[in-house]
């Protein structure tokens, strides 16, 4: 699985009719020793009600068609978890209950 | 698969439901004599393995292909802990 920050969302009304009704958000990966964005951008389903700003972490490939949204669905990318903290080397990197934003 | 060292964990109580009672490490890939490389990835623990340690990390469908994370949505795990690693004869890494 690989961290990333939700950014934003994608609207699309033209698309895939199995894709109906699922939210797209907007990934940027994340290097978690630093917290900074990588300038590498995945747009993903949402699995778990993710909101803008939010830490997550997101499933690729086959393993994304594994959540009761996204299967049997032409998706490559589901985000699974929302995070609630990163421990680097035993300290903590990042908490969402002490995030400033 | 390949070689990573554990550098940290994340912690996440709202998820996806599939995999119970595992932990979720930051792992970072590294070379066969474990220098570390710039690239993380958030694996599920199957093997015990702790701080500092290398592990051999699989990746995409395999990553199902184990009885905790059957049918999940997993696409990294860690399935070894690598004591020694040994290239053109000489040994590169030992635990």
């Amino acid at each position: 699985m690989i961290l990333a920050k939700v950014i934003g969302s994608v609207v699309s009304t033209r698309k895939e009719q199995k894709i109906e009704g699922i939210k797209f958000l907007l990934l940027e990966k994340i290097d978690p020793t630093t917290m900074q964005g990588k300038k590498d951008y995945v747009v993903a389903m949402d699995g778990v009600g993710a909101g803008e700003g939010e830490v997550v972490f997101f499933v690729a490939g086959s393993s994304s068609r594994m959540t009761a949204v996204t299967e049997g669905k032409p998706s490559d990318a589901t985000i699974v978890a929302i995070v609630d903290s990163i421990e680097i080397g035993g300290n903590w990197v990042y908490q969402k209950d002490q995030v400033d934003s | 698969m390949i070689f990573g060292k554990i550098v940290g964990t994340v912690v996440s109580t709202q998820k996806d439901d599939g995999v119970q009672g595992k932990r979720y490490l930051i792992v970072q890939s590294c070379q066969p004599n474990g220098d570390l490389l710039n690239e993380f990835h958030v694996a599920i623990d199957l093997v015990g393995s702790g701080y500092g340690e290398m592990v051999l990390l699989s990746q995409g469908s395999s990553a199902r292909q184990t009885q905790d994370t059957y049918q999940k949505a997993v696409d990294c795990v860690v399935v070894g802990i690598v004591d020694l690693v040994e290239e053109k004869n000489c040994l590169v890494y030992q635990k």
